[in-house]
């Protein structure tokens, strides 16, 4: 694979998808800490919310340390060169969310639904757009279905205003041939000034792999997150993916060994949960399950004496999608009904 | 015999349809007209069968006929963005209105929890709040009715194909005014709403899912069969409204798991987001016409 004298724009993502390992209970001063140390290595773009985006904080999906108003205040007026970005999930957060976010001085709105449902997003994305804010489409859960359908839903979004749109590996299920037919799907048959990212999960281990693919594929934007601090076994390490970036010539803009120093000096020891891919992330990644549902299986798994990944792999066959944490529980109290009538 | 009471549903999509052949049953209310914007809509065409007068020209294209043809209840099936034009054009000719949409101009009402509250207030204009609202806000007064709810969440999963284009257009306006409907009826000191749409085929049954957060430690025993008595009563008029599993006592967390299978009327029967709205709809109409009956016959 040649990438010499590609560039791509990398987009850490360990204060928001890093949340969910975090059970969003990541403070204000540990933001402020990593943020600031991401922003001295050179990374340019920084997600800071609730895992779940703007409007997260609930019973559903947990209550955070702070308030995304909270963290994006503290960390916003911080930055010397990084922007900000929010995540904002339509049917959890609203434009008055957006509204605030941009108030807070938040650089990137990104609006994400699931692949198929990007009608959603129209009013969400309209007023990003119309508020001139780098306005990026996610489609979660892409390897659901085909690029000609993914490339359906990706002009609905370009149509609302979307400057970007991402293909989202949110079970870490993709293999580096399904990234590289979404990506070059979309990147052939979007407008020319659009640009195509890619935001992948470790489940598999083909964090980097398949980031690879997308910028072979024509992706202009990549995620990862330094130490690999995501939901399930976490997304690409920011820390290796430039390391291979740099070995193949491809410039980021990041100073590699000052990001390794934030990943083991800063990140790793502040984790609450070892971020790997262990059983229960695996099955995610090999299942196609939404990779936030990890925590919240693991802890009903535990409550009603049940194998988290028996639960898991019900998820998946129940075909869940992203937000639908409330099942977990439902699903673990009819598999224990199920247990004691045998 | 008293003459039934005339009444137009506007709105010709997924809900306006799936009310039509609800209020076809209806002891007390006749449907006469059905107003829509597309005139090759499937809702339309299935109107003009059954023997409505029909118009793909918005509520203007009824205006002219309200008086004649005696429409005195008007259910606005549309969008939150167009329900206050419908509205002023109606209202103009006395017409009480059942918004449907989630625009919430007026009063909200969930007939099990407050229909009885619409009795004698005259309102022009009475707002269903949200699908996921009726499925879910009975729930939250359930408990309310028994101890002090500080928080309360509801999830509502509707399967795509019963997700029409205007619930995805107001996406937001579905959470503000549910989340709203949490706190003002049901009971819930602040309320918080959440909508998931999901694809899968076969489409899934409209699911719900609320969470309770009480001030003291749950009375557990009064909250079951305060929550029985509950469900008891939305089932006059959605039979298929289930407890699936719950209520689960965690803590201070009180949760419910639910299931609403639709009648299947218009879309099959996973579209219980449909029957729950339409359902409570015609109810609160019918009560409406009561009061029309009785102040014709004083």
């Amino acid at each position: 694979m040649n990438l010499e004298g590609k560039k791509v724009t990398l987009h850490d993502m360990s204060l928001r998808d890093g949340m969910h390992p975090q059970r969003h209970q990541l403070t204000t001063e540990q933001m402020i800490q990593v943020a600031t140390a991401l922003d001295a290595a050179g990374v340019p773009l920084i997600e800071v919310t609730h895992g779940d985006g703007l409007g997260g904080a609930s019973v559903n999906y947990g209550f955070p340390a702070a308030s995304d108003e909270d963290y994006l205040r503290a960390v916003v007026p911080k930055m010397n060169n990084a922007k900000v970005s929010a995540l904002l999930i339509p049917g959890i957060g609203t434009v008055d969310h957006l509204r605030m976010a941009h108030d807070c001085g938040v650089h990137t709105i990104r609006v994400a639904t699931h692949c198929t449902e990007a009608d959603v997003s129209e009013q969400h994305i309209a007023l990003g757009a119309k508020m001139e804010m780098d306005t990026v489409g996610f489609l979660m859960m892409a390897h659901m279905i085909p690029p000609e359908q993914l490339l359906e839903q990706a002009k609905l979004m370009q149509g609302y205003g979307a400057n970007c749109i991402y293909i989202t590996d949110s079970a870490g299920y993709m293999l580096p041939d399904h990234v590289t037919a979404r990506v070059g799907h979309l990147r052939e048959n979007l407008n020319a000034d659009v640009e195509v990212g890619f935001h992948g999960h470790h489940n598999m281990h083909l964090g980097i792999a398949n980031s690879l693919a997308a910028l072979e594929a024509g992706a202009g934007r990549v995620d990862g997150s330094v130490a690999g601090m995501g939901a399930g076994a976490g997304n690409t390490p920011l820390e290796v993916f430039v390391a291979v970036l740099h070995r193949m010539g491809v410039e980021t803009g990041i100073d590699m060994w000052r990001l390794m120093d934030v990943a083991e000096d800063i990140v790793y020891p502040l984790m609450t949960h070892k971020v790997r891919a262990d059983r229960d992330s695996l099955t995610l990644g090999y299942a196609g399950v939404y990779s936030s549902f990890l925590l919240h299986a693991q802890r009903a798994a535990k409550k009603y004496g049940l194998k988290s990944t028996d639960i898991l792999l019900e998820l998946g066959r129940m075909k869940t999608v992203g937000g639908q944490e409330d099942m977990i529980e439902d699903v673990a109290l009819d598999m224990k009904k199920a247990g004691a009538a045998e | 015999m008293t003459t039934k009471v005339k009444a137009a549903i506007i709105g010709s999509g997924n809900i306006g349809t799936d009310l039509l052949y609800k209020a076809l049953r209806s002891e007390i209310i006749e449907p006469v007209w059905m107003v829509g914007i597309d005139p090759e809509s499937e809702g339309l065409k299935r109107a003009k069968e059954l023997g409505l007068k029909t118009t793909a020209d918005g509520v203007k294209g009824m205006e002219p006929h309200i008086a004649d043809d005696k429409v005195q209840i008007a259910w606005d099936a549309t969008s939150a963005y167009v329900h206050e034009s419908n509205n002023e054009i109606v209202k103009k000719h006395g017409v009480r209105m059942v918004d449907l949409t989630p625009a919430a101009i007026g009063p909200f009402c969930v007939p099990p929890v407050n229909l009885q509250d619409m009795v004698g207030r005259d309102e022009q204009n009475v707002n269903m709040v949200t699908c996921g609202g009726q499925a879910t806000i009975p729930m939250v007064a359930a408990v309310s009715r028994v101890q002090a709810v500080e928080y309360g969440e509801i999830i509502a999963t509707v399967s795509s194909k019963s997700a029409g284009p205007g619930t995805r257009k107001n996406i937001d306006e579905f959470t503000r005014t549910t989340a709203r409907g949490v706190e003002v009826v049901g009971g819930a000191e602040r309320g918080k709403a959440i909508i998931i749409i999901n694809p899968a085929e076969p489409p899934l049954m409209m699911r719900d899912t609320i969470h309770c957060l009480t001030k003291d430690a749950p009375k557990q025993e009064e909250i079951i069969e305060s929550a029985q008595q509950m469900i008891a009563e939305v089932q006059k008029y959605v039979p298929g409204y289930t407890l699936k599993n719950g209520p689960v006592f965690d803590g201070n967390r009180v949760s419910f798991y639910m299931v609403v299978e639709g009648l299947g009327d218009f879309l099959p029967k996973y579209a219980g987001n449909l029957d729950i709205m339409t359902a409570a709809g015609l109810r609160t109409a019918e009560l409406i016409a009561e009061e029309i009956q009785r102040a014709e016959a004083a």
